[in-house]
């Protein structure tokens, strides 16, 4: 476990210093949401209701922004030979690296999306669960992320092959994240934020297997 | 970890150079503080490790659908060095990286000698190859003390490596402020700080300075003499003794 570690650590670390990763995800999002308002036009009832889908669809493209760098910086400077040669097994290195994703990128997000919420008109009380559902949900998409990161792993430029690879794969968690977002602000009949809660957390449990799998075995194809 | 009987290798002693090769005009440079403690002191290199032989036999590559070689086979004994050497082009980059296991065996067998029946290739060996896989934002230290974290190796053993290679008093700068030869003695670093019985070296003395040189010569030899095993793929004479060389321009069979 001390490697699994010591690898989310110096990926934090990396990512802190270079200002590349988790910062950008943030700015990205700023410029995304901030842009919209202005799109949309001052009409605070249309705001108020489309702001949960605002919220994750924002988040979700800024998690794919990032993404394209997951295995490829340690690819460019052979980190990733030594990485795949290492004692432990492979889909606990991939799981640090979408821990680590998720650090600088996901968790940021969270933390911003309130304040960014209130561009567009989000009443308070929608905060907690939007800010529930999106710490529940945005894990999926750095684990699920990860499979298409090693699977692009060789190819440059490969951004955009990679949300073409995991984008499917994203639309539960919008789904999803945006009902159970949602229920907060326009009465639902039945409770259905709290299905879709679960089934959120299903998506993301479910990719926690997923992703370290998929994401060693793309990998080990990838370096050879 | 285990620790294991430390070898302590001792004073070579700083003999003036009778080989024509050593020009005069080759002086030991400022450079060379941290490798002259580490003659004076110790290398300290663990004989814990497994005694690991390795036989190849019929191996071939291709790559691109083009045979880089075929029917290669020969034995490296524990204790032993075996230099690849061949025109560029000719496999032995390759060869390394199916040995390693980060290449594909598209025929023939690699077998270890003297390891347990699950114990893989990757177990055992320590690859360098082109890239130095240093972390340009991370301080020299930093980036050794990952390495050792994520090996396994106690963080203790980072400022001795970095000695080896005379990179102590660099060991708080980012690596990215370093030259490519000081980029290449940080990635030779591992070497001394994780101990694999097999080292698969890829042109490790690309861009190393004359004093660098010397300091990987020793380091070798330290690691034959506590019987461990080394394939490199070199042109420069590294001043071991009773190595074999294995020509890829001849496609296969090794000779001494």
């Amino acid at each position: 476990m001390n490697a699994f570690f010591a690898l989310v650590q110096r990926d934090v670390r990396l990512a802190t210093r270079v200002g590349g990763g988790g910062g950008m995800a943030v700015f990205f999002f700023l410029i995304v949401l901030s842009i919209v308002p202005f799109g949309i036009g001052p009409d605070l009832n249309l705001l108020t209701r489309i702001a949960p889908g605002m919220l994750w669809v924002a988040l979700l493209l800024s998690a794919l922004l990032t993404l394209d760098r997951l295995f490829q910086a340690d690819q460019e400077d052979g980190t990733l030979d030594l990485l795949v040669l290492a004692p432990q097994p492979l889909e606990l290195t991939v799981l640090a690296k979408a821990v680590s994703h998720w650090l600088t990128t996901g968790l940021p997000l969270v933390i911003a999306a309130p304040i960014l919420g209130l561009m567009l008109n989000l009443p308070l009380d929608g905060m907690l669960p939007l800010m529930g559902a999106m710490l529940i949900g945005s894990p999926a998409l750095s684990l699920l992320g990860a499979v298409g990161a090693a699977l692009s792993v060789g190819v440059r430029r490969g951004g955009l092959l990679i949300s073409l690879l995991v984008l499917p794969f994203y639309v539960p968690v919008l789904i999803f994240g945006v009902s159970a977002s949602r229920a907060a602000l326009v009465a639902v009949p039945g409770d259905l934020g709290g299905q879709s809660l679960l089934l959120l957390g299903a998506v993301s449990l479910a990719s926690l297997v997923v992703g370290p799998v998929g994401g060693a075995a793309a990998l080990r194809v990838a370096v050879k | 970890m285990s620790s294991g009987i430390c070898l302590m290798i001792r004073q070579w002693q700083a003999k003036p150079c009778e080989d024509a090769r050593c020009s005069p005009q080759v002086k030991p440079l400022p450079e060379r503080r941290g490798l002259r403690a580490v003659r004076d002191e110790a290398v300290i290199l663990t004989t814990s490790k497994p005694l690991v032989g390795l036989t190849v036999a019929k191996l071939s590559c291709v790559r691109g659908e083009r045979e880089v070689f075929r029917d290669l086979s020969f034995q490296v004994a524990p204790g032993e060095m075996l230099t690849l050497v061949g025109p560029n082009g000719s496999g032995k980059s390759s060869l390394l990286r199916q040995l390693a296991g980060l290449l594909e065996v598209t025929d023939g067998e690699i077998n270890l000698d003297g390891t347990s029946e699950d114990q893989t290739i990757a177990d055992v060996a320590l690859y360098a190859g082109h890239l130095d896989a240093v972390k340009a934002p991370l301080s020299v230290s930093e980036n050794l003390s990952f390495w050792a974290e994520f090996y396994g190796v106690s963080g203790a053993r980072v400022e001795d490596a970095l000695e080896v290679f005379s990179l102590g008093h660099l060991g708080h700068l980012p690596a990215g402020v370093l030259s490519a030869g000081q980029k290449r003695r940080l990635g030779l670093s591992r070497l001394a700080l994780i101990d694999r019985p097999l080292w698969l070296l890829d042109e490790p003395t690309v861009s190393l300075d004359t004093a660098s040189i010397a300091a990987l010569g020793d380091l070798m030899r330290a690691h034959l003499k506590t019987g461990g095993s080394i394939l490199a793929a070199t042109h420069v004479d590294l001043g071991l003794e009773g190595t074999r060389t294995l020509d890829l321009s001849s496609n296969g069979g090794a000779s001494t």
